[in-house]
């Protein structure tokens, strides 16, 4: 798998470390009340079969972290975008 | 029939060619008491021991492919109960009690080979930590060595000792592991189940699982509506896709792991070993080959295959634990796909919906624990309550704070 890293240009994918899938979103409070939307993010997975966007740290590249667009089925990469880029089109989304 | 020296015999006076087929290739009725969903390793001994310790008939095992197209054709072979935790550890030493009457039990050669697995460990640290897993597990009743540098050299002389960055200070040696012959296991669960009237239907794939009142009532699948009163998913691979029919979601990601296959050698590792430090593990197979593996490629996947940056990790932590091994060829490589659980650990358990069983969850260690699961599993099933075996892998465990993390690293999906 190569990744386009936004700042390095394409790179092969073992100097990236992957940490999975960018659809939880993380709860904004520690009120006991959230446990159960701790509980989904820290735990409860779609694990999709087919196209995820995931957080991947260039970590043997710029350091920056990326959000990858990947087919799991495939291996397919069909593009990547700082971190930053991709919360930002989220929070203006929500 | 039985397979025995007398019908071997017979049938070898007609050339061979007088063999019943091992198992039926029913097409399926439209109802049936319990459908299992999955015909690998674990689902046909999940219904191989609903038949058989609980008396029950009218099952069917459902497999989208051909029968043991999943995980059981694609793991490393290894057996062992080297576990440390209460909830793992008298399950996976039920598992090895099971294959240790296994082929008696069912009645087909699995080749059952209990060489032994030897962990090694490079540091101080290490060795402690092993000590107090090798004193776990012989309070469970399993058998644990502690073996010092020198025992490690007398098993394997040609290992590197004095490897600069990992030296072999010692080893955990549980001799009761060892091996079996993969494909046999679904084989012979397979025929057993069989025998006692289960109906085992390929390239039967299930679309939708059907509830009405949280009840579950049957399943649509490509051979058309089948009615059930229970359902049990062993799909460990997938579980997430086949969850997600009833609108589950699991604690769990699939991940691909890679293993491989070298030429034929003549005999020169006759245990199993383990460099856990350096994410290799290595046997040998009656044939002669070397099988060995590693970690997780570490990126979600349903792929089936790899990428070559792992192959270049493994083989280069293989060549730093047993030098000769460079000189080796790679036949083969292939990848499975991993239930990677949040803690590690599996699951075996009922759901909130009446009548759906979950089996998933197996990470790495799936195929050692085939005979217990299906054991554990069929109980769950047959009886509506875990075993006491099982009772420690539930579904909800993580939300209620009941984790078995083995590791002790919390929760990521990247764990044993």
């Amino acid at each position: 798998m190569l990744i386009p890293c936004p700042h390095c240009g394409t790179r092969p994918v073992e100097e990236f470390t992957f940490l999975g899938d960018a659809a939880p979103t993380r709860p904004t409070t520690s009120d006991p009340s959230s446990m159960e939307a701790w509980y989904e993010y820290v735990y409860l997975r779609n694990n999709p079969r087919g196209p995820i966007d995931e957080y991947a740290h260039h970590s043997g590249g710029c350091r920056a972290w990326l959000v990858v667009q990947r087919n799991t089925e495939t291996h397919e990469v069909f593009g990547a975008v700082t971190a930053r880029d991709f919360s930002k089109a989220k929070d203006a989304k929500a | 029939m039985r397979y025995n020296v007398f019908s071997l015999i017979r049938n070898s006076f007609s050339g061979h060619k007088n063999w019943e087929p091992a198992w039926r290739d029913p097409e399926p009725r439209k109802e049936y008491d319990i459908i299992i969903v999955g015909g690998g390793g674990h689902g046909l001994a999940t219904a191989y021991y609903l038949a058989k310790e609980h008396g029950l008939k009218n099952i069917a095992v459902l497999e989208k492919g051909w029968l043991g197209s999943g995980n059981i054709g694609r793991n490393t072979t290894i057996i062992r109960s080297n576990y440390m935790l209460p909830g793992n550890n008298p399950f996976y030493e039920w598992s090895m009690k099971l294959w240790e009457n296994l082929e008696q039990d069912f009645n087909f050669n699995a080749m059952v080979s209990q060489r032994g697995v030897l962990n090694l460990c490079h540091t101080d640290a290490q060795r402690d930590a092993f000590a107090r897993r090798g004193n776990a597990m012989r309070i469970d009743g399993v058998d644990a060595e502690l073996l010092d540098r020198e025992a490690v050299r007398e098993m394997y002389p040609f290992f590197d000792y004095e490897n600069a960055r990992f030296p072999i200070k010692g080893g955990l040696l549980q001799k009761r592991g060892g091996t079996v012959r993969h494909d046999a296991v679904a084989w012979g669960y397979a025929r057993g189940a069989d025998q006692r009237g289960v109906d085992i239907i390929q390239h039967c794939e299930v679309k939708g699982i059907k509830v009405e009142n949280g009840k579950v009532v049957g399943v649509d699948t490509n051979k058309g509506f089948i009615t059930c009163r229970k359902l049990g998913l062993a799909t460990a691979g997938n579980s997430s896709e086949t969850a997600s029919m009833v609108g589950m979601r699991l604690p769990i990601e699939s991940h691909v792991l890679q293993a491989f296959v070298s030429e034929g050698l003549k005999p020169y590792i006759d245990g199993v070993v383990t460099f856990g430090a350096g994410h290799f593990y290595v046997s040998q197979s009656d044939k002669g080959g070397l099988v060995f593996g590693g970690d997780i490629d570490g990126y979600n996947s349903y792929a089936r295959r790899g990428n070559l940056p792992m192959v270049e990790h493994v083989i280069e932590a293989g060549v730093a634990m047993i030098p000769s091994l460079a000189r080796v060829r790679v036949l083969r490589s292939w990848g499975g796909i991993m239930d990677m659980s949040m803690d590690g650990s599996p699951i075996i358990d009922k759901t909130h919906i009446q009548g759906l069983y979950l089996n998933a969850g197996w990470c790495y260690g799936g195929f050692k624990a085939t005979p217990a699961s299906g054991w554990c599993f069929a109980y769950t099933i047959a009886r509506d309550e875990p075993h006491k075996l099982n009772a420690a892998y539930r579904l909800d465990r993580f939300r209620t704070g009941h984790m078995i993390d083995e590791k002790g690293q919390g929760a990521t999906p990247n764990l044993h």
